[in-house]
């Protein structure tokens, strides 16, 4: 592979940017492989990577039915934090975030990954109490945290709504290390990096059924590009996971609802890092090219239909206008959609399923692009050794039955509300 | 998205609470309550669910939607879709 570095750029750039390499071959379905990965997003090609870099298992499909990144993966609102409260998930999500710190030297390939800080604002003392909490829970975790009053809160971003009726901001749980990152190009860096070490990635191929063997075991997939063999195949296609396990004759404890997103004109900077708003469900942050990018909660109602409605985005315009009135005042650009897996609790599942050779990567509800890393990380894990990794182990697709649920918002076995 | 409620006629869906699939039947004994509470169809096509007209009748209604376009193909009130 042709290496990323400033001579590689001056190099190209006096040919007129006009000789750079394909940055990952498109490969065509051999007949056979040890692991198929049915999806190709960021857990999908992150989960072929770790599988070739730390395990040395490098004779992979991952098969995806449109084009590499277009599904959650290239619609996200691009957040990356570690600010989780719950055993289960403090570890796990500070390992993808010191994953993301060293990421770009990994793949060597510029992830735009901007440690901004994620700042949750408070809004009332029972709040700041559950916020005092988590902070405590995370730094007990190594993970950095830090409880801001209002005067903090008001010289790192002065422009909110502080003195608002009904929700005064009264400080903040702030984690420096959060940001955000560019979606398209971890999804490439993931491809170049796997492409590169052997691993096929097979474009337009839509997973439509499975071979099983007399035991029922899972020897293979069937494709619009025809049958592929293997006796592992992982399943990581947010949202649409109940669809692929119905083929498999699997119900999940999974429910797939929309979840829309809104970016305003390019504005000079104004927002620092990203901002949520405690009282509601609105988050915004802003990107490099300086368009506002935000979002709220997700529309309510189970969907596949990748756009949403226009009571949520009442909601989420109304969310902004609360915190801070200024975004009234700028355009907004574009909004969209993306078909989101709700959990029942709220919390991923990365596990193998009762059926023999298939294995889960599902449920990532509204909150899996920062899990990126250690998703890939943990479920290569899992394909290779057949042993959940340690910081995954809590992800089991058994718990709902055994009552271990993971519901880091304490609001219930609702899909909607999370 | 537009809402048909059987009583107050054609209403803006943010007038409703979606509860979800209609299908699963509360089990007469403790072994059937994991399928209940936590597994679903989650259908991608025609799927009848419980949608509760918050701001207007507070009927309980069964609207039939496609979850794939949000095309509605009819509403009856839950009380009658029971039956
Ligand atoms: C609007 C929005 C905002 C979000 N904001 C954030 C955020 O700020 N921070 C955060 O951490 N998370 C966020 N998320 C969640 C995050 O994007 C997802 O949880 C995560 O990207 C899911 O993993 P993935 O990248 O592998 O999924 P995807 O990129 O969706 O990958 C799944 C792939 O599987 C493919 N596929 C499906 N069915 C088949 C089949 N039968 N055969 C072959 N391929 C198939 C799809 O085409 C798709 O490319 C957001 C999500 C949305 C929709
Ligand atoms: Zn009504």
């Amino acid at each position: 592979m042709t290496r990323f570095s400033i001579f590689s750029l001056a190099r190209n750039a006096l040919s007129g940017h006009r000789q750079w390499p394909r940055t990952w071959r498109d490969a065509a379905p051999r007949e056979a492989y040890d692991v198929v990965i049915v999806g190709g997003g960021g857990h999908g090609l992150a989960t072929a990577y770790y599988l070739a870099k730390v395990h040395g298992i490098t004779n992979v499909a991952v098969i995806e039915k449109a084009w590499i990144g277009g599904g959650n993966a290239g619609r996200n609102t691009t957040i990356i934090r570690s600010n989780y409260g719950l055993d289960g998930n403090t570890p796990f999500y500070e390992w993808s975030m010191k994953l993301w710190e060293g990421l770009e030297q990994d793949l060597n390939y510029n992830a735009m990954i901007s440690q901004r800080g994620v700042l949750n604002l408070y809004h009332s003392d029972g709040q700041r109490d559950a916020f005092a909490r988590r902070g405590n829970a995370m730094r007990l975790h190594g993970v950095d945290a830090d409880l801001l009053d209002q005067t903090d809160v008001r010289r790192l971003a002065p422009f909110l709504n502080f003195d608002h009726a009904r929700f005064p901001i009264m400080g903040g749980l702030l984690q420096r290390r959060g940001g955000t990152a560019r979606h398209d190009a971890v999804v490439w860096g993931y491809a170049r990096g796997a492409s590169d070490r052997g691993v096929d990635i097979i474009q337009n191929c839509e997973l439509t059924g499975f071979i099983r063997d007399a035991d029922g075991a899972i020897v293979g997939v069937e494709t619009t590009r025809g049958t592929i063999r293997a006796n592992k195949v992982g399943v990581a296609v947010a949202g649409n996971s109940s669809r692929v396990a119905a083929l498999a004759g699997l119900r999940l404890p999974i429910e797939s609802h929309v979840l829309q997103a809104f970016v305003s004109e390019a504005l000079k900077p104004v927002i620092p890092g990203v901002i949520t708003f405690g009282a509601g469900h609105f988050y915004i942050s802003q990107s490099d090219k300086g368009g506002l990018v935000f979002g709220g909660d997700i529309d309510g109602y189970n969907s596949y239909a990748s756009r949403g409605n226009l009571p949520t985005v009442e909601d989420v315009c109304e969310g902004g206008m609360a915190l801070m009135p200024m975004i009234g005042r700028a355009r907004l650009l574009r909004s969209w959609g993306g078909i989101v897996d709700m959990s029942m609790d709220g919390s991923p599942i990365i596990d193998r399923s009762p059926i023999d050779g298939l294995y889960l990567n599902a449920g990532w509800c509204y909150g899996g692009f920062k899990a990126t890393p250690a998703s890939g990380w943990a479920f290569a894990h899992l394909l290779a050794t057949g042993q959940p990794h340690e910081t995954a182990a809590a992800y089991r697709l058994d718990r709902f039955a055994t009552g271990h649920l993971i519901d880091e918002k304490g609001q219930g076995a609702q899909p909607n509300l999370h | 998205m537009r809402i048909s409620c059987p009583y107050c006629g054609d209403r803006d869906a943010h007038e409703f609470v979606h509860r979800g699939d209609a299908a699963p039947r509360r089990p007469t004994s403790d072994d059937g309550f994991y399928d209940y509470v936590y597994l679903r169809d989650n259908i991608a096509g025609p799927m009848r669910e419980h949608w509760y007209h918050a701001q207007g009748c507070r009927n309980w209604i069964v609207v039939a939607r496609d979850t794939r376009n949000h095309q509605m193909s009819g509403a009856v009130l839950a009380r009658e879709a029971s039956r």
